[in-house]
C-alpha cells in the first residue's frame, strides 16, 4: 500500500510538470490551431534562464524560498519574452498560410533553438542549483527530515520538492484560470479563440492577444522547467524534445484547446507512466515499454473519444 | 510516334540511365570514370527519400490528411525484410542458385524481401488507417506520430532484430534497385493521382463533406491512400536497410518523419515533382553545409560547419516565410509547365479575403492557391 | 514520363557535375600531413560524449603537432558530426575516407554508430579505432577495427565479482538505460555473472536518457529491497538517480561502470553518491605521469576535469600516433598491422595492449565515491593479463597502482582472471 501511494505521488508530481507544459500547447492551439512544436524547447529555455539567473545573481549559494521565487519568476519572464519574439518573427508572418506551412515553421524554430543551444553551450548536462530551503525559524515539526521528506505512513513519504511542484503548479493554474475568466485580457483571449475574425471586428487587438497567449504559455513552460530542475537538476539543450512531446500527448489526450483537459491529460500521462514502471511487470508490460504506453493510451482514448477526454467541438476553447 | 513506342523508348532510356549510374558507382567505374563513394551515398539517400516523399504526398498533399508517422512505416518495412534476409535469405539463395544462377537468386530473394516489406507496411497502414475514419486534422497527426513511436519502441525491445545494439543486414541493395523503385513509385503515384481514385482523393482534400455528398466513399479512399502510401514507405525502408547494411531504431525517430514532411512542404504539397525537389534539397543541403569554411568574425575564428544545423533551421524558416506554399506549390515542374500554369483555373481569389477564419477551418491547399494566384 | 525523364536527367547532370571523378590513382601517399578523421555526435542526444571525445582527440593531435608531428609529418584532424544517427555515421565515414582521404578513422562512443560506420572503414581498408564503443561486435566487423576501451562482458563481470566477493551481496536490482546499447550490454553480463556466482536479481527496471524523473523505478526497486543496485548508465542520469534514491531512503549501494566518470557526476549527485562503487580505467587523481600531464593540460585548455570519454579519445589518438610512428607509413595495411602489434602502451586510461580480437586489454579499477573523490578499492584484471607482481603500498593513493608491469600477450595465466580478490589494495586516504 505504501508503495502504491508513493508511486501515485511520483506520478502526480511528474504529471503536474506535463500539465504545466501542456497548458501552453493547448492555449496556443486554441487560438491559432497551431501545434507549437517549439514549446518543448521553451521549457528548456526556461530551465536555462533559471540556471543563469541563479548563477549570475549569486543565488545558487544561498538557497531560500526568496531565491527560488526570484529565479522562478525571472525565468518565467525570460521565457515569456522568448515566446513573444518567436511569435512575432516566425509565426506571425506565416499565420495566414496553410497549417503545413506553420507546422514546418514551428519545426524550424524548434530545431533552431535546440541547435543554437547545443552550438553555444554544448550538450553536456549542467547542474541546476538546488534553491529550495525552508526558513530556519520554522518549528522543527514542520521541517522535513535530512532527505527532504515528510513521512506519511509506512515507507510512503512526500518530499518537499514534490510539495513545491504540486503546490506551485496548482497556484499557477488558479492564476491562469483567474486571468482567463476574470480579466479583460482573458475575455479577449476567449473571444479570439472563439472566432478570430469576429474578435477583430469587435475591436480586439488580436495580434496583441496572440502575443499575450504565447507569453502566458511560455511562462508556464518555464515554470515547469525550473520546477523540474529542482526535482532533477540535470539540464541540457535537448531536454525539451521528449518532455515536450509527452506534454503534447497530454494536451491531445485531454482534448487540445481545452484547459482543464490539458491538466487532466498531464496528470493521467504522468500517473500512467509511473504505474507502468511500478506495476507493468505484473501484467506483462516491462518498464522498457513505458514510452509506448503513453501513446497507446492516447490512441485508445482517441478511438472512443475522437476529440480527447474533455474536448468537443461545441466546448469553448481558449 | 505512337504512345506505346514512346513509352518503351522512355522505359529503356530510364533503365540505361540507371545502369550507367550504377556502373559508375561500382569500384571499377565506367570507362574509368566513376562517382565517389560519398556522392554515391548521398545519391542513394536522395532516391530513398524521393520514394518516401512522393508516397507521403499521396496522403498529405493529395488526400489532405495529416500524417506525421512515415518513419514508422519505413521501419516496419526495413525490419521485416531484414529479419527475412538475415535469417532466411542465404538459405533461400543457396537453394535457388542451383536452378537459376547466383545473380538471379540474389535478385529474387531481394525482390521477395521488398514485397514482404511492402506488405508488412501496408498491413500496418491499414491498422493506422482505421482510426483515420474517426479522427481529423491534428488528432490524426498525433495518432500517426504515436503509432510510429510505438513501432520504434517495440522494435527496440525485440532482441532478434538487434534491440538497442542494432541489426547488421546483408547489402542486397544497389542503385538499380533504389533508382528503379523510385521511378516505379513516381509513375504509380502519378497514375493514381490522374485516375478516378486520385480525383476522389483530391475531392476529399478540397471538401470532405461535399465529396461524400457526391457519392464518394471517403472512408474507403482515405484508407486506400494510407495503405498505398505506407507500402511505398515500407519499400523505401527495405531499400534503405539493405543499402546501409545496418539498422538501428535511432534512425526512425519522429524527427525522421518530420524530415519527410519538410520535404513535401518545401517542394509544394500536391506536387510530385515538388516532392522530388524537396527530397533532393533536404538530403543534399545538410551535406553541403558541412563544407562551410571557418571565417574570422570580430577577430575570432568561427567554424560555420559546426553551425550547419543552426543555419539549416534558419534556412527552413526563411523558405517558409518567403515561399509558404512551397517552391512549386501545386504545380508540376516540366517542359510544358508554363503552358499548364496558364491554363490552370483560378477561381479561388475570393478565398484570399478569408483571413479571419480560424486556420483550422480554412482549407489548407486553397489558401495556398490563393497565394499562388497572387504571386503569378 | 517526360517530367520523370527530365527530373532524372537533372539529377544525373548534377551528379556528373559535382561528383564525377577519375578512377584509379591511389589515395594520398606517404608524404604530406597525416589525415585523421573523427566522427562523433556533436549535436544529437549523446553529443556531450561526442564533444568530450573531440576535446580529447584534439588535445592529443595538438600535442603531437607541437612536438614536431609523427616522423616529421603533421597531423591534420578532420571532424564530422553524425548527429548520433547510425545512418549518418556511415555517411560521414564514407565522406572522410573517400572525399577527405583520411589515413585512419577514430570514432564513436555509441556502439550502434560504430557498428554502422565500421564496415565502411573495413571495405576501404582504412584502420578505425573506436575510443569508447564497448560492444564486442564492433571489432568483429573486420580486421581493421580496433578499440582502446573495455568490452561489456569484462566490465559486467568485474562488477558482478566485486558485488559478490567484496560486498558479499546476495541480491541485486538492475536499472538500465533502455536506449543505450552500452547500458544493456553491461546489464546482460552483470546479470549473467551475478546469477552464475549464486546471486539473485530481484528487480529489473529501465529508463531512457531523456527521462526527467526516476522515482517510479526507484520506488519499485525499494520494495524489492536488494543488497546492491547496478546502474550501468551515464553520469547525466546516475547523479540524479543517486539523489532520488537517497530521497526515497534507499540504503543499498549503487554500482556502475565507466559511463559514470565525469566531473558533472558529483555536481548532479552530490553527497548522495557516497558509498557507491564503479569500475573505471583510471582516476583523474592518479599520480602516474601520463595521467597527471593529461589532466593538467585538459584542465588548462577546457577549464574542466576530463571525463573517461575524453581520456579514451586522447588515448585512441595516441595509440594511433604510436602505430604510425612504428610502421613509418600511413598505408592502410601497414598501419593496421602496427596497431595490432600495440603492446604495453602507457596510456592515460591504463596500459593498453591490443589482443587477437583487436580489443584493448587493460585492468579495471573499482573506485568508491566519497565526498567528491574516487577512493581506490581494487584492481580487477582481464583474462590473459597477469597482475603486477607487487602492489606498492606507497602508491595506494587514490589511483591505480599498476604501471607498466602488466604484459598481456606473453603470459596468459588462467589464474589471473580470478586474481581480483588476491590483488586488493585498500586505502582510506582521500587526500
Amino acid at each position: 500500500m505504501d508503495t502504491f501511494v508513493q508511486q501515485l505521488i511520483n506520478g502526480l508530481t511528474i504529471g503536474f510538470i506535463y500539465a504545466l507544459i501542456a497548458l501552453g500547447y493547448t492555449m496556443v492551439y486554441g487560438i491559432l490551431r497551431l501545434i507549437n512544436f517549439a514549446h518543448g524547447d521553451i521549457y528548456m529555455v526556461g530551465a536555462f534562464s533559471g540556471y543563469f539567473l541563479a548563477n549570475q545573481l549569486g543565488l545558487a549559494s544561498e538557497p531560500s524560498l526568496l531565491s527560488l521565487g526570484v529565479v522562478l519568476i525571472g525565468a518565467m519572464l525570460m521565457a515569456a519574452l522568448a515566446g513573444v519574439i518567436i511569435e512575432r518573427f516566425a509565426y506571425r508572418p506565416v499565420r495566414k498560410y496553410s497549417r503545413m506551412t506553420t507546422l514546418i515553421t514551428a519545426i524550424g524554430v524548434s530545431l533552431f533553438i535546440e541547435y543554437l543551444f547545443v552550438a553555444v553551450l554544448g550538450n553536456a548536462p549542467l547542474s541546476f542549483p538546488q534553491l529550495l530551503r525552508l526558513p530556519e525559524w520554522l518549528p522543527s515539526s514542520l521541517q522535513p527530515d535530512q532527505n527532504g521528506n515528510y513521512r506519511l505512513f509506512g515507507r510512503a513519504s512526500l518530499s518537499i520538492v514534490q510539495i513545491l511542484i504540486i503546490g506551485v503548479s496548482i497556484i499557477l493554474m488558479l492564476i491562469l484560470q483567474w486571468i482567463i475568466y476574470r480579466t479583460k485580457l482573458g475575455t479577449a483571449m476567449r473571444a479570439v479563440s472563439f472566432n478570430l475574425n469576429s474578435a477583430k471586428l469587435m475591436g480586439i487587438n488580436t495580434d496583441m492577444i496572440i502575443a499575450f497567449t504565447f507569453a502566458l504559455g511560455s511562462a508556464l513552460a518555464a515554470a515547469g522547467g525550473v520546477l523540474t530542475a529542482q526535482y532533477n537538476p540535470t539540464i541540457y539543450p535537448l531536454m525539451g524534445i521528449i518532455t515536450g512531446l509527452k506534454a503534447f500527448v497530454a494536451a491531445v489526450l485531454g482534448g487540445i484547446g481545452n484547459i482543464p483537459g490539458a491538466v487532466l491529460g498531464g496528470l493521467l500521462i504522468g500517473a500512467a507512466e509511473t504505474f507502468v514502471v511500478g506495476y507493468g511487470q505484473n501484467i506483462g508490460i516491462p518498464s522498457t515499454y513505458r514510452d509506448a504506453v503513453a501513446f497507446s493510451i492516447l490512441i485508445l482514448v482517441l478511438l472512443f473519444r475522437p476529440a480527447g477526454l474533455l474536448g468537443s467541438t461545441v466546448q469553448e476553447k481558449v | 510516334m505512337p504512345t506505346f513506342v514512346k513509352r518503351i523508348v522512355g522505359a529503356l532510356l530510364i533503365i540505361l540511365l540507371l545502369y550507367v549510374v550504377h556502373m559508375m558507382m561500382s569500384r571499377e567505374g565506367l570507362f574509368g570514370f566513376g562517382i565517389g563513394a560519398y556522392p554515391a551515398d548521398i545519391l542513394m539517400l536522395i532516391f530513398v527519400n524521393i520514394i518516401l516523399a512522393v508516397s507521403l504526398n499521396l496522403i498529405n498533399g493529395f488526400t489532405g490528411q495529416f500524417s506525421i508517422g512515415h518513419a514508422g512505416f519505413m521501419a516496419i518495412g526495413a525490419y521485416t525484410s531484414a529479419y527475412l534476409t538475415v535469417y532466411h535469405g542465404q538459405h533461400w539463395e543457396r537453394q535457388m542458385a542451383a536452378s537459376v544462377g547466383e545473380t538471379a537468386a540474389t535478385a529474387l530473394v531481394f525482390l521477395v524481401a521488398i514485397l514482404v516489406g511492402a506488405l508488412a507496411a501496408a498491413v500496418m497502414g491499414l491498422i493506422v488507417g482505421i482510426p483515420s475514419l474517426r479522427l481529423r486534422g491534428d488528432y490524426l497527426a498525433i495518432v500517426t506520430l504515436g503509432f510510429a513511436e510505438i513501432i520504434r519502441i517495440v522494435i527496440l525491445n525485440i532482441d532478434v532484430v538487434g534491440g538497442a545494439t542494432g541489426f547488421s543486414v546483408p547489402g542486397y541493395s544497389n542503385f538499380i534497385w533504389v533508382g528503379g523503385f523510385a521511378v516505379i513509385t513516381i509513375i504509380i503515384i502519378r497514375n493514381i493521382v490522374r485516375s478516378d481514385i486520385g480525383r476522389a482523393l483530391i475531392s476529399i482534400r478540397e471538401d470532405e463533406l461535399a465529396s461524400e455528398a457526391m457519392g464518394i466513399n471517403t472512408t474507403r479512399y482515405k484508407v486506400l491512400a494510407f495503405v498505398i502510401s505506407s507500402s511505398f514507405a515500407g519499400v523505401a525502408g527495405v531499400l534503405f536497410a539493405h543499402y546501409k547494411k545496418f539498422l538501428h531504431t535511432n534512425d526512425f525517430q519522429f524527427i525522421r518523419s518530420f524530415e519527410i514532411i519538410i520535404m513535401i512542404v518545401l517542394g509544394g504539397m500536391g506536387s510530385i515533382t515538388g516532392s522530388i525537389l524537396g527530397a533532393i534539397v533536404i538530403t543534399v543541403l545538410p551535406e553541403l553545409l558541412r563544407q562551410l569554411p571557418t571565417i574570422n568574425l570580430f577577430g575570432q575564428p568561427v567554424n560555420f560547419a559546426d553551425l550547419r544545423l543552426v543555419i539549416y533551421a534558419l534556412l527552413l524558416i526563411g523558405i517558409m516565410l518567403t515561399r509558404p506554399q512551397g517552391v512549386l506549390g501545386h504545380h508540376e515542374f516540366g517542359l510544358n509547365w508554363l503552358k499548364r500554369a496558364q491554363k490552370r483555373p483560378e477561381g479561388d481569389e475570393a478565398l484570399g479575403a478569408s483571413k479571419g477564419v480560424p486556420i483550422a477551418e480554412r482549407d489548407a491547399p486553397t489558401a495556398d492557391k490563393s497565394k499562388e494566384a497572387k504571386n503569378q | 514520363m517526360k517530367r520523370i525523364l527530365l527530373a532524372l536527367g537533372l539529377i544525373t547532370t548534377f551528379v556528373f557535375g559535382l561528383a564525377c571523378e577519375r578512377r584509379g590513382g591511389g589515395g594520398a601517399g606517404d608524404t604530406g600531413p597525416i589525415k585523421v578523421g573523427l566522427y562523433a555526435d556533436l549535436t544529437g542526444q549523446t553529443s556531450s560524449f561526442g564533444q568530450s571525445t573531440k576535446n580529447g582527440v584534439q588535445m592529443a593531435v595538438d600535442e603531437i603537432n607541437k612536438a614536431g608531428g609523427i616522423n616529421g609529418r603533421q597531423v591534420q584532424l578532420l571532424v564530422e558530426d553524425d548527429q548520433g544517427l547510425p545512418a549518418q555515421a556511415a555517411t560521414v565515414v564514407t565522406k572522410l575516407i573517400n572525399q577527405d582521404k583520411v589515413h585512419a578513422v577514430l570514432g564513436e562512443v555509441a556502439s550502434s554508430n560504430s557498428l554502422a560506420a565500421a564496415p565502411k572503414a573495413q571495405e576501404a581498408k582504412i584502420p578505425m579505432i573506436t575510443p569508447s564503443s564497448t560492444n564486442p561486435k564492433v571489432t568483429q566487423v573486420g580486421d581493421f577495427i580496433f578499440r582502446v576501451c573495455f568490452i561489456d562482458p569484462f566490465q559486467g563481470e568485474v562488477m558482478a565479482k566485486f558485488a559478490i566477493n567484496t560486498l558479499k551481496a546476495k541480491t541485486a536490482a538492475v536499472l538500465t538505460d533502455v536506449n543505450s546499447d552500452y547500458s544493456r550490454g553491461l546489464d546482460q553480463f552483470f546479470t549473467d555473472n551475478f546469477t552464475k556466482m549464486g546471486g539473485r536479481i530481484v528487480e529489473k527496471q529501465s529508463y531512457t536518457q531523456t527521462d526527467q524523473d526516476f522515482s517510479g523505478q526507484l520506488t519499485a526497486i525499494r520494495s524489492a529491497n536488494p543488497d546492491v543496485i547496478y546502474v550501468p548508465g551515464y553520469y547525466g542520469q546516475v547523479g540524479v538517480i543517486a539523489k532520488q534514491a537517497k530521497q526515497l531512503g534507499i540504503k543499498a549501494p549503487l554500482l556502475g561502470g565507466d559511463g559514470w566518470d565525469a566531473p558533472q557526476l558529483f555536481q548532479l549527485g552530490g553527497d548522495a553518491l557516497n558509498g557507491s562503487f564503479f569500475s573505471n580505467h583510471y582516476s583523474y587523481e592518479d599520480p602516474r605521469p601520463e595521467v597527471k600531464t593529461f589532466v593538467d593540460a585538459y584542465r588548462a585548455r577546457y577549464n574542466a576535469i576530463p571525463d573517461a570519454i575524453a581520456a579514451l579519445g586522447y588515448d585512441a589518438m595516441k595509440v594511433l600516433a604510436d602505430a604510425i610512428k612504428r610502421s613509418g607509413s600511413t598505408d592502410g595495411q601497414k598501419l593496421r598491422d602496427a596497431i595490432a602489434q600495440t603492446a604495453n602502451f602507457a596510456g592515460v586510461t591504463g596500459t593498453i595492449s591490443i589482443n587477437q580480437e583487436r580489443n584493448a586489454v587493460k585492468p579495471a579499477t573499482v573506485f568508491e565515491l566519497q565526498s567528491g573523490k574516487y577512493v581506490f578499492k581494487e584492481n580487477i584484471y582481464p583474462e590473459g593479463m597477469t597482475p603486477p607482481a607487487t602492489t606498492s603500498p606507497a602508491n595506494t593513493n587514490t589511483g591505480t597502482a599498476n604501471t607498466g608491469a602488466a604484459n598481456a600477450n606473453t603470459a596468459a595465466s588462467p589464474a589471473a582472471a580470478n586474481a581480483n580478490t588476491a590483488n586488493t589494495a585498500k586505502t582510506g586516504n582521500t587526500k
